[in-house]
């Protein structure tokens, strides 16, 4: 088993309490599946649409949003696959993808070879 | 934790009507912008971590640390409620009585007072309901639309109108004064009632928009009767008038978006439950010297939802009702109803008679089912061609799809089994 960082970009909340309720549980329910099947290694936590970048030499402190709405990473799941592509299939039933938004899968690099 | 269906719509109801008692009605857009931010964050949240103990607590902290930095920015740019005087203005109180506001204790009487705030003297009915459904029921504009089969463009136009409205009368309505109160009530009660309508007899083909709207005016209902105030024999009948319709609901839209006529509804599928709430409700009406025509809906849903069979229901009881609301509310449809009974006990001769002599029938011209119930007992009669021609004409007249199909079917059963059908 290795594994994979998701990372969930963007997507539009909607401004209905009655999709926001729904999407919410569409979550709970995919992330339950997944942890039920034993990939999830680590549930992870949302995170601060905004924060501070420190960047260069000179360390200047700027302050977020580092990217565009839609680009912003909102959290994150820790998950573990047999290998990338189950990783990816996995990741396919994320709600995210009903509002427009991403979900980035990255391999944890391995620390012996 | 899980969450109760239509948790989200509940809770924005209520945190709308608590901040808007701490930004002023004028800042309605302000409070539901706040409100929306604090589900956008709970949605953020929760998606990964689920929901909390308390979701309540959390929404409603969520949206007060909001609200806090709105009011810091802004307090000297806009003016908030003016009931608060200066309260908001320094460090030393903006917490304290934010804190205060947004408490579980304080905003038990927001709903209400927003409920009679909607109910405005200045609004029509439509908007009334329009507007309850935005601001107390967490309907976006697309939802009201959709649920009265309208069009985006004009519910907006109408929310919009009738938020001005709102936000003209400067303050809400003032629950504390007893007089006007009492004035208002009635106008809540009807807009409840026709809140609860547009679910039941409304032109939404799906089962699920209809039972939505009942449970909502069913809700607010709850509400009300929670006032010491508010809970009148009337408001008691009113909610009775809607267990006892609401007991009957899944037997008669069906998850295909048919409607069934009461004569063919399967009646184990009624809600028991519900029949009993309103019996319950109905005897707590039965107090005072009022009548309304609340009273005597409930009285007619009542003989309906505790007859063992279609056949075996009074009649007679069920047209003396009928006299009786006659008296109280005249209506075409009323006299329709009335009529429709009179065939039941006394043979569809009489019925027709009755339908004839309805006066003021022009209204009901284009009422599919005024030409529908003529149908019925044309055929009943054994005049089979008079009866297609009502029929087509109901036919012409079907507001939506499902009464299309629900006519179509009718004639459908006529011509196939006469004898059969016309024997009802």
């Amino acid at each position: 088993m290795s594994e994979y960082l998701f990372l969930y970009r963007g997507g539009d909340n909607g401004r209905s309490p009655e999709l926001a309720q729904k999407m919410m549980q569409k979550w709970v329910s995919w992330l339950t599946d997944l942890a039920q099947k034993g990939h999830v290694k680590d549930q992870g936590q949302p995170l601060e649409p905004s924060g501070k970048l420190v960047k260069g030499n000179r360390k200047t402190v700027t302050d977020g949003p580092f990217a565009e709405a839609k680009d912003i990473i909102g959290g994150y799941t820790l998950i573990e696959a047999r290998d990338l592509d189950q990783a990816v299939e996995l990741s396919k039933g994320c709600p995210i993808f009903e509002v427009d938004g991403a979900v980035e899968v990255r391999p944890i690099m391995k620390l012996s070879m | 934790m899980e969450l109760d269906e239509h948790f989200f719509r509940h809770e924005s109801g209520r945190m709308v009507a608590a901040l808007t008692r701490v930004f002023g009605v004028h800042n309605l857009a302000l409070a539901e912008d706040v409100v929306q931010d604090a589900f956008c964050r709970a949605l953020e949240v929760w998606r990964i971590r689920g929901a909390p103990e308390n979701p309540s607590a959390w929404l409603m902290t969520a949206a007060k640390h909001r609200a806090l930095d709105v009011l810091r920015r802004e307090r000297t740019a806009r003016t908030f409620a003016p009931e608060l005087g200066r309260k908001l203005d320094s460090e030393w109180t903006l917490a304290p009585t934010v804190e205060q506001l947004l408490s579980a204790g304080a905003v038990k009487d927001d709903l209400l007072r927003m409920m009679f705030s909607c109910c405005h003297p200045r609004l029509t009915e439509e908007a009334q309901i329009a507007l309850m459904l935005n601001i107390l029921c967490g309907f976006t504009v697309d939802e009201v639309a959709h649920a009265f089969v309208s069009g985006h463009a004009a519910i907006e136009k109408r929310i919009t109108r009738s938020k001005r409205v709102l936000a003209g009368a400067k303050k809400l309505f003032d629950l504390t004064k007893a007089e006007e109160f009492d004035a208002r009530l009635p106008a809540v009660q009807r807009a409840l009632y026709l809140l609860f309508n547009e679910g039941y007899h409304g032109a939404s083909a799906e089962a699920a928009v209809r039972a939505d709207l009942c449970h909502e005016a069913m809700r607010l209902a709850s509400v009300l009767m929670e006032s010491p105030q508010g809970r009148t024999p009337s408001t008691y009948a009113l909610a009775a008038l809607m267990c006892l319709h609401a007991a009957r609901l899944p037997a008669r839209v069906d998850s295909a978006g048919n409607l069934s006529p009461l004569f063919d509804q399967d009646r184990s599928q009624w809600d028991s439950r519900l029949i009993a709430e309103g019996q319950r409700l109905l005897d707590l009406s039965a107090t005072g010297p009022a009548l309304t025509d609340y009273h005597v809906e409930a009285a007619i849903a009542w003989v309906h939802a505790s007859a063992p069979s279609f056949a075996e229901t009074q009649w007679s009881e069920i047209v003396a009702l009928y006299d009786t609301l006659m008296a109280l509310r005249p209506s075409p449809v009323v006299a329709l109803n009335r009529a429709i009974a009179m065939a039941q006990c006394q043979g569809a001769e009489s019925g027709l008679r009755e339908i004839r002599a309805i006066a003021d029938a022009a209204r009901l011209a284009k009422y599919p089912f005024y030409h529908a119930a003529m149908g019925e007992l044309e055929s009943r009669c054994g005049r089979g061609e008079a009866a297609r021609g009502h029929f087509q004409t109901a036919l012409d007249c079907a507001r939506s799809p499902m009464e299309k199909r629900f006519l179509a079917r009718r004639v459908a059963a006529l011509e196939s089994d006469p004898i059969r059908a016309a024997s009802r």
